[in-house]
């Protein structure tokens, strides 16, 4: 976990920043939360919808049980507590909410108390996931594209009665690499379990970031400001630094913080006060009436956690435990999804070390997840007995995930050999021959500078002799030992 | 609309070709065209509609060519349903696909929907016949149906008096001999009390036995869709056809339904019934208690004990249910903005477009409704009231169920007094919420509850008896009501059958 602490430019005082997340994630359901309507994005305008996605007079709403169920898997695996709950109706007037109130779970919510774990091991508590439906969107012709000020509005209810997932986080994270994290593990976390395809920038993941500035020390919370319209991990990032900063420069200038809704303007790289509520809005909620309790049984909670995958977080321990090394340092395994690659090969005798360079820089490629353990495995340990270099390793390895060859049938069709030691003694001692002043000069150099120069001429001489086949750490060997005078 | 003060003559009418029982099995039977049943009930209405004013919209073509089709259909040896031929009214606040559907108000003016509530296409399959939509109060906010964007209806067996409300159309369209049945919707007493005011059966079924689906919500935790008659027989006729679990609303009971016909003969002997004392005494008009005691009587006189029994939370259902049904009202009709559908009245910004057209769209008794519901949730009053009200449920609950224990059913009068008349109750709202103190309570419980015709009060207008049982108690209702049906006295406004039959 890091903290962000602002420093006062002018009066040195240390700041730390608090935030707290809600991130609105739309179900992968195959229809909305309460009717037959397809739930799917895109499409043209009002075409994914039907009397009860309208609010038709007459239509009534009917839960959708996989949305439950992908509801519960949310919560299990950000260990909350399921329980019974309800939903309630949100009372307010907006032209892209059909019935002009949403239903949602208020008092009652469906996952309570649960917490996610960073990469870093730093655990961030959830106050609650609970269930609601989506809106439509409102586009907004003339003025300025909002809706004040524009000649006519356009709506699109497609999207309206989508079933979202509200994920409510505690104010635990401390700056905003912490909560590009968070968000990150909880996509990941999101899409592995099938819950959201968490795509931002389709709008299927939403964040909105409550963020505070309190004196380092103090444990009270400061008034907090609200911010919307983050649509991307960058843009979550520089939306808090910035609102930070601000609220900083105006508790610094002996003013108090207004709690208020901000929206990002990425363009200008700033938080916008919204248009000021007048008091908190009354949402006048009450529970829905055209909707009965749900209450998942025990049996229904447990088969639904049977079938859960292993999450992210177990997955990087696992790795890391296999590897020897701390989950902070295979987290981008575990996101390429090549853990279990990795964890095949380690498991076969492989080298961990090896295993976990090859992953991180050589397979950031397409098919790399079909690639066969067994090859993987044999690739690594022909580098590691000197069979093929680095580079020929890394060749062989881009070409296995080509065509799905083993390892041995490449290496042998490009002619990748291991270089006999005599062969390549005799090749070091040809160069060397053949340059007498650059080599009185290397065995003379004490430049650290000049070393290095010539130590790379000579290599590359030897390297185009032995056509490529030479390896590189035998001949920097060699070639020391040469230099020594032994 | 004005309505004339002046006493006119009874427009109440037996159902021209007798009841919807009758007409099936003589339409299945192949004896009556449904084609002919039609062309008598339009002209009964074409008669009598221009001064009862029971529909909002009278469907003449197109129930002629329901019945051509039923009759097709039974000509290539189909049978086309319990209720082939039948034709019945719907109260306007049902979906009808394609067919103008406004709950007697401006703000839904021009939609058309795009689909039939569940109970209509039960109806469809059943064989039934829609003949039109029937006035009602706003919204099925209201006991009298003066309410109405479109004019109120007159009370057949007096046209200078209500019919009741909110399903006063659906009650005067049975009464009228325009139709045998119809139905209507029941949120606080809007079938039984215009039942009563009416002089026909009218049947509140348990909440979650009959489908809302496509029945335009006033008050989701109470309204309930239930059936209008001139027989007992006819309203577990239609009970048998709407009645059962609809996967389309969640709050519909999933389990099977039992036939109400079949049970109807087997009298009251050996149960228990109970008269509810705090719907006895103030403010219940004494010819309407006397023709309970005497149905009371009635009952025992065919075998069954008749004790006295409490609901001592009844006489705080009022007050509960006027903070409930408003505040789940303020949220239902919340929808009609001007965004999608009915009713728009342009205005520079959305929020003032949404302002113009609840303004002009809904009538004065629904926008008392809309605030005093919008009040009661508001921050800082919601546990003073809607919580409170809430409570007051529990214990209503709590003593019927209480009284339950003891009683197989309950009686009570429906109303407390008989048929007022047009502008009686218009100026002082109190005095007509006061209308519902009887229907109320079961309401709020969920249960069960029929209004039947017993005898008439001192100004010879109809008086309903209220039957009230605990959910799912219909059967045994069912049986009972039966026997007060044929144990009570004859209205003294009706006129005869044949009169109207020939």
């Amino acid at each position: 976990m890091t903290a962000l602490i602002v420093t006062s430019p002018s009066t040195g005082a240390e700041w730390e920043v608090v935030i707290g997340l809600e991130v609105h994630a739309e179900l992968a359901t195959v229809t909305k939360m309460f009717s037959g309507a397809p739930n799917q994005f895109g499409g043209e305008p009002n075409t994914n919808i039907d009397p009860v996605t309208l609010g038709l007079p007459g239509s009534l709403p009917v839960v959708n049980r996989a949305a439950v169920e992908l509801g519960i898997r949310v919560g299990l695996a950000l260990h909350c507590d399921v329980r019974r709950s309800t939903f309630a109706r949100k009372n307010y007037f907006y032209p892209d909410m059909p019935k002009d109130y949403q239903i949602s779970q208020f008092d009652e919510p469906l996952n309570v108390e649960g917490w996610l774990e960073l990469p870093d091991g730093t655990r961030i508590g959830i106050e609650r996931a609970h269930l609601e439906e989506d809106t439509g969107k409102s586009s907004h012709q003339g003025g300025d594209g909002r809706i004040h000020g524009a000649e006519s509005s356009l709506v699109d209810y497609n999207r309206a009665g989508v079933p979202l997932i509200e994920i409510v986080g505690k104010p635990d994270l401390r700056s905003a690499d912490d909560a590009r994290a968070y968000v990150s593990e909880l996509r990941a976390i999101l899409v592995a379990i099938g819950a959201s395809d968490g795509k931002m920038e389709e709008g299927s993941m939403r964040v909105d970031a409550n963020v505070s500035v309190r004196p380092v020390g103090d444990t009270e919370l400061g008034l907090r400001c609200e911010i919307k319209n983050v649509n991307s991990l960058r843009s979550l990032v520089r939306a808090i630094e910035f609102e930070a900063r601000r609220q900083v420069d105006v508790l610094e200038a002996g003013e108090r913080v207004r709690q208020e809704t901000r929206h990002w303007d990425e363009e200008a790289g700033r938080t916008r006060a919204g248009r000021s509520k007048e008091g908190a809005e009354d949402y006048r909620y009450f529970l829905e009436p055209d909707l009965v309790v749900i209450d998942p049984s025990a049996e229904w909670i447990a088969e639904i956690a049977a079938a859960l995958p292993v999450l992210p977080a177990d997955r990087r321990a696992r790795l890391a435990s296999a590897a020897g090394v701390e989950p902070a340092d295979v987290a981008i395994h575990v996101d390429r999804g090549l853990d279990d690659l990795a964890l095949g090969a380690i498991d076969a005798g492989a080298d961990a070390g090896r295993v976990l360079t090859h992953v991180e820089h050589n397979l950031a490629v397409d098919g790399a997840d079909a690639l066969d353990v067994a090859h993987f495995t044999e690739l690594v340990r022909l580098e590691i007995d000197g069979k093929l270099t680095a580079t020929q390793a890394k060749t062989v390895l881009a070409e296995m995930v080509e065509t799905g060859q083993p390892p041995e049938v490449i290496a042998k069709a490009r002619g990748f050999e291991a270089m006999d030691a005599a062969d390549l003694e005799s090749i070091v001692d040809g160069v060397i021959a053949a340059h007498p002043d650059d080599w009185a000069e290397f065995v003379a150099a004490d430049d650290k500078g000049k070393v290095k120069k010539l130590s790379g001429f000579f290599t590359g001489q030897i390297m185009a002799a032995s056509k490529g086949q030479a390896d590189g750490r035998a001949v920097n060997m060699l070639l020391n030992q040469r230099r020594a005078g032994t | 609309m004005s309505v004339s003060d002046s006493s006119s003559p009874s427009l109440a009418a037996a159902p021209p070709l007798g009841s919807a029982a009758s007409i099936a099995a003589s339409v299945r039977a192949g004896d009556r065209s449904a084609r002919e049943v039609i062309e008598v009930h339009l002209a009964r209405i074409e008669q009598a509609e221009p001064t009862v004013h029971a529909f909002n919209l009278v469907l003449a073509d197109e129930a002629r060519a329901a019945a051509d089709a039923i009759d097709r259909r039974v000509a290539a040896g189909e049978d086309p349903g319990l209720l082939a031929g039948v034709p019945i009214a719907l109260k306007d606040n049902l979906c009808t696909r394609g067919i103008p559907t406004t709950c007697s108000s401006r703000i839904l003016e021009g939609w058309r929907p795009p689909y039939d509530a569940t109970v209509v296409g039960l109806l469809d399959q059943a064989g039934a016949i829609a003949v039109g939509k029937t006035n009602l109060d706003e919204f099925a906010m209201g006991s009298s149906t003066e309410n109405s964007a479109f004019g109120p209806t007159r009370n057949p067996h007096d046209p200078a008096r209500v019919p009741g409300g909110s399903s006063g159309g659906s009650a005067a369209a049975v009464a009228a001999g325009f139709v045998p049945i119809s139905l209507g919707s029941d949120t606080g007493g809007s079938i039984r009390q215009p039942a009563a005011l009416c002089g026909v059966v009218g049947l509140k079924p348990t909440y979650g036995l009959v489908s809302r689906y496509g029945l335009i919500a006033f008050a989701s935790s109470l309204d309930q869709i239930g059936p209008f008659s001139t027989t007992v027989a006819d309203a577990a006729l239609l009970l048998d056809v709407i009645a059962g679990h609809d996967p389309l609303d969640s709050t519909s009971i999933p389990e099977p339904v039992p036939s109400y016909t079949e049970a109807l003969g087997a009298g009251v002997s050996g149960l228990r019934i109970g008269l509810v004392t705090e719907l006895m005494g103030e403010g219940i008009a004494p010819d309407v208690a006397a023709r309970v005691r005497e149905a009371a009587a009635a009952l025992e006189a065919a075998g069954a004990s008749v004790g006295e029994a409490s609901i001592p939370a009844a006489t705080y259902g009022l007050s509960a249910y006027y903070l409930i049904a408003p505040a789940e009202a303020s949220s239902n009709l919340a929808r009609y903005d001007g965004v999608r559908y009915g009713l728009r009245v342009d205005a520079p910004t959305t929020g003032e477009m949404m302002t113009a057209t609840r303004t002009a769209g809904f009538g004065a008794e629904v926008k008392r409704r809309i605030m005093l519901g919008t009040y009661a949730l508001s921050a800082g009053y919601y546990d003073a009231y809607y919580g409170k009200a809430l409570k007051v449920r529990t214990l209503i609950i709590r003593d019927f169920a209480a009284a339950y224990e003891q009683f197989d059913l309950l009686l009570s009068p429906t109303s407390p007094t008989t048929a007022f008349r047009f502008g009686d109750k218009t100026a002082d709202p109190l005095s007509m919420y006061l209308n519902d103190v009887c229907t109320i309570p079961t309401n709020l419980s969920g249960d069960a509850a029929i209004s039947v015709p017993f005898g008439s009060g001192d100004d010879a207008m109809p008086v309903g008896v209220q039957l009230l049982a605990p959910a799912l108690g219909e059967v045994v209702m069912l049986r009972a009501a039966a026997v007060l049906e044929a144990a009570a006295p004859p209205s003294a406004s009706a006129a005869p059958a044949e009169e109207v039959a020939r």
